[in-house]
C-alpha cells in the first residue's frame, strides 16, 4: 500500500484482507444462488436420483480428496510464510497447483465419460445442473490455479517479499473454492 | 490486487495516456464513468423518441428514421431499459459520484485498490462495446423485454434474435463484474482510508447511501450472474434450465431476476437520495433533521429490500398463497421511506433557502420522486396489481422513480459538484431554464400514463390502435408524446452549459458553496493524492449556522476555535 | 373520477377498483401534505438578507418522538392497506369456487386457442370444440379458466373483468371469473410473447343465458 494512504488505516485489518472478504461474500451468493435453484427445482420434479446414480461417484470421491489435500498443502504454504521458509513455501505452492491441475484433469476425464455415454448437457435438467454447477466450480478452479501460479512465479523470482501477504489471499480464494466443491459433491453425486 | 496507488499516480508528471485513458486517480475515473453514463444517455434518450413516435403515429414514418417493425419495437424497449438502467443510472450514481465523492468526503488519497478501479471502469467500457455491438449484428439486438423471462429469451426461434441477445447477456455480466469491482474498492475504501477522526457516524450521509448500494449490488447480484450462465447455456449448450420441455421452470428465472431487481432499483435509488440529503442542509444553511434516523431507516429499507421481489410475480402462476407475504413485506418499506422524506423537509424547516440549480432540482427529485414512491404502494398491494401489472400504471410509476433518481438527481449533483470535477461553475441562469423545462415537460409526460394505465393500456406494445378499448386514448398517448419531445429538448441547455462552462465557465474556489465536507477543503479541481495535508475531522458533516460562529457554516475539519484565517470564499 | 377505470362486468372487479380507491385517498393524502410542505417550506423560508437559519442541535429526543410517531403512523396505515387487500386477495385467489362452466384456453405466439368441453361438460373428449380468440360464456355463470401455453409467457388480460393471469409453458393455471353483464370485451395479451405481442387479442362474448344456449346448438349441432 502507499505509504501515505497506509497511515490512515482505520480498521485493523489490512485492506487486501477487507477486500478479498467482500469479494468471497459475493462469490458466495453466486453459488448459493444455483444450489438454492438446484434444490427448488429438483423438489419439484421426480426421478432425479437416477439420473444422478449415472455419475462416476469413485471418480467424484477421488476429486474430494484431491481438492481437500490441495487446501492442506496451501496452509502449509502460508504457514512456511509464517516460518520464513521460502523454500518450503515454494513446494507446498506448487503442491497445491499441482493438486489443482490433477482434479481439474479428473473433471475433464469425466466429463468426457459422459458424454460418450450421451449424458450431454442436454439431456435433462439434471444434467443441465450437473454441467452448468460443476462447470461453474471448475472455471474457479482453473482461476484459483492461475493466481497460485502468478504468486509462485513471483516466489520463484524472488520479488513476493514485499507481497508475502498475497499468499494468504489466494489461500482465502483457494478454500473457497473447495468449501463449494464440499457442497456440490453430495448434492450432485449422494442424492 | 492490493498494493495501491501505481507510483505514477502520485509522484512522477503521468503523460497523456496515463492522464486521461489508464489512469489510475479515482477522479478521472469518476469522469470517465461520467462520459460513458452520458453518452449512453444520449443513446437511451434516442430510444424513447423513438419509441414514443411509433406510440403516437404507429404505422407512420419516425423523422429521420423511417418505419418500426413490431420486432424492432420490442429490441427499442428491450434496449431502453437496459441502457438506462444499467448503462446510465448505474455509471453516473455509483461510478461517477461514488467513485469522485468517497475518497474525497472520507479524506483518503485514493481508492484503496486504484488499479481494482481502473480495471472496473475498463470492463465496463468493454460492456459499453459489446452492447453497443450487438445493435449491429445479425438477426438484430436484444428483444425479450429488459427482464429478459425465458422461454422467450432462452430459444432463438421465439424472438429470431441470436447472437444480439448473448451479447446483451455478456454485456450484463461485464458490467455487474466491473461494479462488483467497485463495491470491493467503496467498502474497503471506507472501511481502511477514513482520515483521523472520520468515524462511521461522521461520514456524510452520501457515503452511507453508496455503501449500502454496494452492499445491496454486491449480495444480490449473484444469483443474477448464476442465473444469466443458465441463460446462456441453454441458449448456447442446449441445456434446459428455463425450459418445461426439458424439465425446466421458466419462473426460476423471474425468481433470480427479481431477487436481484428489486435490490437493484435501490442500489441506484440509494446514491441519489444521497446526493439530494447532501445538497439540502448546505442550501438550506441548516443540519440535516435525523442522521442517525436517515441512517438506520437506509439500512432498514436496505434489508428489507431482499425480502420484497415477488411483488413482481404476483400473477406470474407463482403459488398465490406466497402474494401476501410479499404484498405486506412491500408496502412496510414506505416505512423507513417515510422517515427519510420527512427528514428532508425537516430539514427544510426554519432554514434559509436559496435556490441554486443544484437545490431546484434536489428539490424536484423529492417532489416527483414521492410520486413515485407513492404509487409503488399501488403496485404493492397484490389484487390492486392483478388489474395494473404490466399497464403504464406500472411504467409510469417506475419512470417517477428512475427518472428523478437518474436524471433530476443525477443533475443535482453535477450542477453542485462541478466545480469541483472540472474546477469551474456552471451557468446558474441556464440551470434554472433546463430545470424548470425538464420538470414541467418531464411531468406533463408522465402523469397522464397512470390514466393509461388504469385504463388498462399494456407495456410492450407497439401500437396502442389495435385495440378497440385503447383507441379512444390515442390522443393522449400523442401529447405524451409531444410532452416527452419537448422533455428531450429541454436538454439542450443542459448540453451547452455543460460543455460550454467545462470550458469557458468561471473559474471556482475551494469552497464556492460554503459547504462542510471534507471535498470542499480540497483545491477545485483536486490534485492526485487529493489533499495538501491529511485532514483531521472534528465533527459531523452538518454543522450550518452554529450561533457561535461567525460564518454560517463550519467544515468538519476546521478546529473551533473561532476561525482564524480570511474566509475562503464569497459568493 | 369512475372513468379512470373501464366498466366493470364482473363479481370481483368492483372489490378491486375499491383496494385501489382506498389506497389512492391514502396516498393522495400524503401527496398533498408532503408536496405542500415542501412548497410551503420553500417559500415561508426562502432566502432573506442578513436573516439566518434557525439552527435546529443534532438528534435530540424531540427530533426522535416526531420520526418515531411518524414511523408508527405510516406502519398502521400500510397494515391497514394490507389487510383490506388480504381479504380481497382471498376471495379471489382463495379457494375456487366450483364452476358452472370450464373452458381451456392455451396461448402460443400468436393466439389463444379456446377449447370448449361440449355436452358433456368434459375437456378432452369427442365433443370438445375449438375456437380462436373468442371465448362465449353465459352471463352470471362461474366460469373456469384452464390456462396453458405452448411456448413461451403470455398473460391472459380482460380489462373489463379486472382479471390478469399469466400463462406459463409446463403449467396448468386456473382462474375464475363470473361476468355480470352481458357485452363483446377484449381479451389482450398482456406479457412479451414476441414481435406479434402487440396486436394478439381476443374477444370475451357474454350472452345472456337464451343467447348462449342458441350458440351452444349452433355449435355442436354443426359437429357432425
Ligand atoms: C428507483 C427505482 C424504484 C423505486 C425507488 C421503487 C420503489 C418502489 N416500488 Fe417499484 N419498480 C421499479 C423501480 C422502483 N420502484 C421498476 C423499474 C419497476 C418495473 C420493473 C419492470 O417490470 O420492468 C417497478 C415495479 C414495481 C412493482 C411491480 C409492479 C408490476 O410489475 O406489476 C411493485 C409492486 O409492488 C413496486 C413497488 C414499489 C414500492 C412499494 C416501492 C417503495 O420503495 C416506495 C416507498 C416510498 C414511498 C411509499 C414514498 C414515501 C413515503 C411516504 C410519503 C409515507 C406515506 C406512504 C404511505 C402511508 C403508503 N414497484
Ligand atoms: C433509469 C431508467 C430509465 C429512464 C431514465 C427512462 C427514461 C424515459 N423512459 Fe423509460 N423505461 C425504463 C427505464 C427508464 N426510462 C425501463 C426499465 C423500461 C421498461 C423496459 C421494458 O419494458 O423492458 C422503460 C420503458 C419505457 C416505456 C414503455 C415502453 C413500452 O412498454 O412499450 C416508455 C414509453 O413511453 C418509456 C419512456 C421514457 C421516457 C419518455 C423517458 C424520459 O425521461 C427520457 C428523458 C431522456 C433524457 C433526459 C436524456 C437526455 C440526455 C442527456 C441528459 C445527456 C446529456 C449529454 C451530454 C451532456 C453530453 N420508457
Ligand atoms: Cu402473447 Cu403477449
Ligand atoms: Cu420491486
Amino acid at each position: 500500500m502507499n505509504s501515505k494512504v497506509e497511515t490512515l488505516i482505520a480498521t485493523g485489518i489490512p485492506a487486501g484482507k477487507v477486500g478479498m472478504w467482500w469479494f468471497l461474500a459475493s462469490e458466495i451468493t453466486v453459488f448459493g444462488g444455483l444450489i438454492a435453484s438446484y434444490i427448488v427445482v429438483r423438489l419439484g420434479s421426480p426421478g432425479w436420483s437416477e439420473a444422478g446414480a449415472r455419475l462416476n461417484f469413485s471418480l467424484g470421491l477421488v476429486n474430494t480428496f484431491v481438492l481437500l489435500t490441495s487446501s492442506l498443502t496451501m496452509v502449509l504454504a502460508f504457514k512456511a510464510v509464517g516460518e520464513k521458509d521460502p523454500k518450503g513455501l515454494r513446494t507446498y505452492l506448487g503442491f497445491t497447483i499441482l493438486l489443482g491441475l490433477t482434479f481439474l484433469t479428473i473433471k475433464a476425464f469425466e466429463y468426457g465419460g459422459e458424454f460418450v455415454r450421451g449424458y450431454t448437457p442436454a439431456a435433462g435438467i439434471f444434467w443441465s445442473f450437473y454441467y452448468g454447477m460443476t462447470g461453474l466450480h471448475a472455471l474457479h478452479v482453473f482461476a484459483g490455479v492461475v493466481v497460485n501460479a502468478i504468486v509462485l512465479i513471483a516466489a520463484l523470482g524472488e520479488i513476493l517479499k514485499p507481497h508475502e501477504h498475497r499468499v494468504e489471499l489466494a489461500g482465502l480464494y483457494w478454500h473457497f473454492v473447495d468449501i463449494v466443491w464440499i457442497f456440490l459433491f453430495p448434492l450432485l453425486y449422494l442424492t | 490486487m492490493n498494493e495501491v496507488a501505481s507510483k505514477e499516480a502520485h509522484h512522477e508528471e503521468p503523460g497523456f495516456w496515463h492522464t486521461y485513458l489508464f489512469s489510475t486517480d479515482h477522479k478521472t475515473i469518476a469522469k470517465q464513468y461520467l462520459s460513458l453514463g452520458l453518452f449512453w444517455a444520449i443513446v437511451g434518450g434516442f430510444t424513447v423518441y423513438l419509441i414514443r413516435w411509433q406510440l403516437a403515429y404507429p404505422e407512420t414514418k419516425v423523422p429521420g428514421w423511417g418505419f418500426i417493425a413490431p420486432d424492432f419495437y420490442n429490441v427499442l424497449v428491450t434496449m431502453h431499459g437496459t441502457i438506462m438502467v444499467f448503462f446510465v443510472a448505474m455509471p453516473i450514481l455509483l461510478g461517477a459520484f461514488g467513485n469522485f465523492l468517497i475518497p474525497l468526503m472520507i479524506g483518503a488519497q485514493d481508492m484503496a485498490f486504484p488499479r481494482l478501479n481502473m480495471l472496473s471502469v475498463w470492463v465496463f467500457a468493454l460492456a459499453s462495446l459489446i452492447l453497443l455491438l450487438s445493435f449491429f449484428v445479425p438477426g438484430g439486438a436484444a428483444s425479450a423485454g429488459w427482464t429478459g423471462y425465458p422461454p422467450l429469451s432462452a430459444k432463438v426461434e421465439y424472438t429470431g434474435v441470436n447472437w444480439g441477445l448473448n451479447l446483451w447477456l455478456l454485456a450484463h455480466a461485464l458490467e455487474f463484474v466491473s461494479f462488483l469491482m467497485s463495491g470491493i474498492n467503496f467498502l474497503t475504501t471506507a472501511m481502511n482510508l477514513r482520515a483521523p477522526g472520520m468515524s462511521f457516524f461522521r461520514l456524510p450521509l452520501i457515503v452511507w447511501m453508496q455503501l449500502t448500494a454496494a452492499v445491496l449490488f454486491m449480495l444480490s447480484v449473484g444469483p443474477l450472474i448464476g442465473g444469466a450462465i443458465m441463460l446462456l447455456m441453454d441458449r448456447i449448450a442446449g441445456t434446459t434450465f428455463y425450459l418445461p420441455e426439458g424439465g425446466g421452470e421458466p419462473l426460476l428465472w423471474q425468481h433470480l431476476f427479481w431477487f436481484f431487481g428489486h435490490p437493484e432499483v435501490y442500489v441506484v435509488l440509494l446514491p441519489a437520495l444521497g446526493i439530494v440529503l447532501e445538497i439540502m442542509p448546505v442550501f438550506s444553511r441548516k443540519p440535516i433533521f435525523g442522521y442517525y434516523p436517515i441512517v438506520y431507516s437506509t439500512i432498514a429499507a436496505g434489508i428489507l429490500s431482499f425480502v420484497v421481489w415477488a411483488h413482481h410475480q404476483f400473477i406470474s402462476g407463482m403459488d398465490p398463497r406466497l402474494a401476501m407475504p410479499f404484498s405486506i413485506t412491500t408496502i412496510i418499506i414506505s416505512v423507513p421511506f417515510a422517515l427519510i422524506v420527512f427528514a428532508m423537509i425537516a430539514t427544510l424547516w426554519g432554514g434559509s433557502i436559496s435556490f441554486s440549480t443544484a437545490m431546484l432540482f434536489a428539490l424536484g427529485t423529492l417532489a416527483t420522486f414521492l410520486i413515485g414512491g407513492l404509487t409503488g404502494i399501488f403496485n404493492g398491494s397484490a389484487p390492486v396489481d392483478i388489474y395494473i401489472h404490466d399497464t403504464y400504471f406500472v411504467v409510469s410509476h417506475f419512470h417517477y422513480t428512475l427518472v428523478p433518481v437518474t436524471f433530476f438527481a443525477g443533475f443535482a449533483g453535477l450542477y453542485f459538484w462541478f466545480p469541483k470535477i472540472f474546477g469551474r461553475m456552471m451557468w446558474e441562469t441556464l440551470g434554472k431554464v433546463h430545470f424548470w423545462f425538464t420538470f414541467i415537460f418531464f411531468n406533463a409526460a408522465f402523469i397522464p400514463m397512470f390514466f393509461l394505465g388504469t385504463r388498462g393500456m399494456m407495456r410492450r406494445i407497439a401500437n396502442p390502435t389495435q385495440y378497440e378499448f385503447l383507441k379512444p386514448f390515442q390522443p393522449i398517448n400523442e401529447w405524451i408524446t409531444v410532452a416527452v419531445i419537448l422533455l428531450l429538448l429541454s436538454q439542450i441547455p443542459f448540453v451547452i452549459n455543460f460543455l460550454w462552462s467545462m470550458v469557458r465557465g468561471r473559474v471556482a474556489e475551494r469552497n464556492p458553496w460554503q459547504a462542510n465536507t471534507l471535498e470542499w477543503s480540497a483545491a477545485s479541481p483536486p490534485p492526485h493524492g487529493n489533499f495538501e495535508t491529511v485532514p483531521t475531522v472534528y465533527r459531523n458533516p452538518y454543522e450550518y449556522g452554529l450561533p457561535e460562529v461567525a460564518e454560517d457554516w463550519l467544515p468538519q475539519d476546521r478546529p473551533f476555535t473561532p476561525p482564524a484565517g480570511v474566509r475562503q470564499s464569497e459568493s | 373520477m369512475q372513468n379512470w377505470f373501464p366498466e366493470n362486468v364482473s363479481t370481483f372487479g368492483a372489490d378491486i377498483d375499491e383496494i385501489f380507491w382506498f389506497i389512492f385517498r391514502i396516498t393522495v393524502v400524503w401527496f398533498f401534505i408532503t408536496e405542500g410542505l415542501i412548497l410551503s417550506f420553500a417559500i415561508k423560508y426562502r432566502r432573506r438578507e442578513g436573516q439566518r437559519a434557525t439552527y435546529v442541535k443534532g438528534n435530540n429526543r424531540r427530533q426522535l418522538a416526531w420520526i418515531l410517531m411518524l414511523g408508527l403512523i405510516v406502519l398502521l396505515l400500510d397494515l391497514w392497506i394490507d389487510i383490506r387487500g388480504a381479504q380481497v386477495w382471498g376471495k379471489i385467489k382463495g379457494q375456487m369456487p366450483s364452476s358452472d362452466l370450464q373452458v381451456q384456453i392455451t396461448a402460443k405466439q400468436f393466439n389463444w386457442e379456446i377449447v370448449y368441453p361440449g355436452p358433456d361438460g368434459k375437456l378432452g373428449t369427442g365433443d370438445d370444440l375449438q375456437l380462436e380468440n373468442e371465448l362465449h360464456v353465459p352471463v352470471g355463470k362461474i366460469v373456469r379458466i384452464v390456462l396453458q401455453s405452448k411456448d413461451v409467457i403470455h398473460s391472459l388480460f380482460l380489462p373489463n373483468l379486472r382479471l390478469k393471469q399469466d400463462a406459463v409453458p409446463g403449467r396448468e393455471i386456473h382462474a375464475w371469473f363470473e361476468a355480470t353483464k352481458p357485452g363483446k370485451y377484449e381479451m389482450p395479451c398482456a406479457e412479451l410473447c414476441g414481435f406479434g405481442h402487440s396486436g394478439m387479442n381476443g374477444w370475451l362474448i357474454v350472452a345472456t343465458p337464451e343467447d348462449y344456449e342458441k350458440w351452444a346448438k349452433e355449435h355442436w349441432s354443426a359437429e357432425k
